[in-house]
């Protein structure tokens, strides 16, 4: 019985992962295809790589959404941490159900919906003075980190929850005024969550293709706008020359930060555990 | 002094939301009474001054009435709620077992099996999606595969049908069902298993009684995060879906896009929006418990 439940869960999670897998190893298998062909293996070549790296549109469309993505992150972790500070550690105040109800709808709202209503915003504030005068990269900017914020809150949220507040109340009674206590003391506590918070919102940002095409103005092309134009007529070589080098850099991000992270933890973990047993001798 | 910077740090986050967040959607339910015309905006004004002076409202509820006399609307709605729901409970069936599994693993094989979740998650969404046209056409690698294996001698027709969109969105939405299980499960205390176990029970009848239904929170919250923005979902059912797929994120894009019907865009918009209202509040709720609940335990 026990075995076949171990099986079970074992055959689950393999079929899982290559469920999730083997699209991504497809792609980055094929980009290396010499044949233009792109079902019909024509032998090892980075020729693909090539033409990528000639391709002017998409590499201006990268550099705007690259650029985008930077400051889209870099606001989002700003009013983000504000507002899973607020949601965490502010207790009671007039307005709170409203901000956490704010905060979490935008996790699910689909994006048709964000985006065609941002770009009514824009429209309806174009004639005022200091509204962005054309559609681009600024109101895709404002989008993003709208939409992002609310993914640095949660994580802040959630990593505040888990800390103890004793700390913070340990040095409000030692007399630090409330922002000492944030930049000494609540900001190194959740630093982890700010930068992965700053990274999530730099992945979402630099993703996105409903809201951005929304409201980006008529000659602003971004990176997913480009991938669309040339996916919707089929499947092109370049595309997967793109995508591994794409999943490349995600990935020695992602694991380098989790490698880091983890190690992170494990130190702060044996500060305290070797706090606790001076404490206790 | 201190009211004023609480005030302050209060007052970012709010004013920033509500401006870009809240206020859009009123706009969105004025335009959606209004009236195309051609020029730029390409809607009429709801209020006007009339020539004798009087502020005049116009509510043209004419969109609305379109989309209810019009049946095609109707049909996107429903095979998009269709659609987002067997969808969530693919996931759910995917992506239970997995979470499970993860859960029940040790410590070092976790984080492993997690980051392995996450990585899809993290690489462009748009990528993921394009990388299944790749295997699904016609001469892509899984009828090429089957066709060298002899299992058939035609390939299957699979790009730009409802199986194909139902693949990528299981595809896409999975981490965000696997995510809140895993991390409800995680939590669960071990020893109410063996004390049912130790009482005599069967395993299975443990896991019916005592994991799914404290696993309920993570269950509600997995399936709202794929059920709620698959229901408005474009990207897959253009790119995977059939040209006759009626997706309503779909339409929307097509009203705003193709037909610059700004007016028609924003009530399908709003239909959309009421539809979600119920499914949002849930997740809503759920996300608020879990936060308090968190800050309770610490």
């Amino acid at each position: 019985m026990n075995n076949n439940r171990s099986l079970f869960l074992l055959s689950a999670l393999v079929l899982g992962f290559a469920f999730l897998y083997i699209p991504i190893l497809s792609v980055i298998v094929y980009s290396f295809n010499e044949s233009k062909l792109v079902t019909v293996w024509g032998g090892f070549s980075t020729h693909w790589y090539g033409v990528l790296l000639d391709d002017r549109q998409m590499l201006e469309g990268l550099w705007l959404s690259l650029r985008i993505a930077t400051v889209t992150a870099t606001g989002a972790v700003i009013v983000g941490t504000l507002a899973g500070l607020v949601l965490a550690r502010f207790g009671r105040f007039r307005g709170r159900t409203l901000l956490s109800g704010m905060v979490t709808a935008p996790l699910v709202m689909p994006d048709v919906i964000t985006g065609l209503s941002l770009l009514l915003l824009f429209v309806a504030l174009a004639p005022l003075p200091l509204a962005p005068d054309q559609r681009g990269f600024s109101t895709i900017a404002i989008a993003h980190i709208t939409l992002t914020l609310s993914y640095v809150a949660v994580v802040v949220q959630s990593r505040l929850a888990t800390m103890d507040e004793s700390l913070e109340e340990a040095a409000m009674d030692l007399g630090a005024k409330p922002a000492k206590v944030f930049m000494a003391i609540t900001l190194p506590i959740i630093a982890p969550a700010i930068v992965s918070g700053w990274l999530l919102a730099f992945t979402l940002s630099l993703d996105d293709l409903v809201i951005a095409s929304f409201t980006a103005g008529p000659s602003t092309n971004t990176l997913p706008m480009m991938i669309f134009s040339k996916v919707r007529l089929g499947v092109t070589p370049e595309i997967n020359a793109l995508a591994t080098l794409m999943v490349s850099v995600v990935a020695v991000f992602v694991i380098g930060a989790g490698i880091l992270m983890s190690r992170q933890e494990k130190a702060r973990k044996r500060d305290v555990q070797m706090a606790q047993a001076i404490d206790s001798t | 002094m201190k009211l004023g910077g609480r005030s302050l740090v209060i007052g970012i986050p709010w004013l920033w939301l509500f401006f870009f967040f809240l206020i859009p959607f009123v706009i969105v339910l004025k335009i959606s009474f209004a009236e195309t015309q051609l020029a730029v905006p390409p809607y009429t004004p709801l209020l006007q001054w009339t020539q004798d002076q009087y502020l005049q409202l116009r509510l043209n509820m004419g969109n609305f009435l379109f989309l209810l006399k019009d049946s095609l609307y109707l049909e996107a709605f429903l095979s998009s709620l269709k659609v987002a729901g067997v969808s969530t409970i693919l996931c759910l069936l995917i992506g239970y077992p997995m979470s499970y599994a993860i859960a029940r693993s040790n410590a070092a094989w976790r984080n492993i099996l997690l980051l392995m979740i996450i990585l899809p998650f993290w690489t462009s969404f748009l990528v993921r999606v394009y990388a299944w046209i790749g295997l699904l056409r016609n001469n892509g690698l899984i009828n090429n595969a089957l066709l060298a294996l002899g299992v058939i001698d035609e390939p299957i027709v699979m790009m730009n049908t409802d199986f194909a969109m139902y693949i990528g969105i299981v595809y896409s939405y999975l981490p965000f069902m696997i995510l809140p299980l895993y991390s409800n499960l995680e939590k669960h205390d071990n020893t109410l298993l063996e004390a049912a176990v130790d009482l005599g029970s069967k395993p299975f009848r443990a896991f019916l009684q005592i994991t799914l239904p404290l696993s309920m929170p993570g269950v509600i919250a997995g399936s709202m995060l794929v059920f709620i923005p698959a229901v408005g979902e474009f990207v897959i059912p253009r790119l995977l879906g059939g040209t006759d797929s009626l997706m309503i994120g779909r339409v929307l894009w097509d009203e705003f896009f193709s037909n610059r019907d700004w007016p028609v865009a924003s009530a399908v918009a709003i239909c959309l929006l009421l539809v979600l209202v119920l499914p949002i509040i849930l997740f809503q709720r759920f996300q608020m418990q879990e936060a308090g609940g968190s800050a309770k335990r610490a």
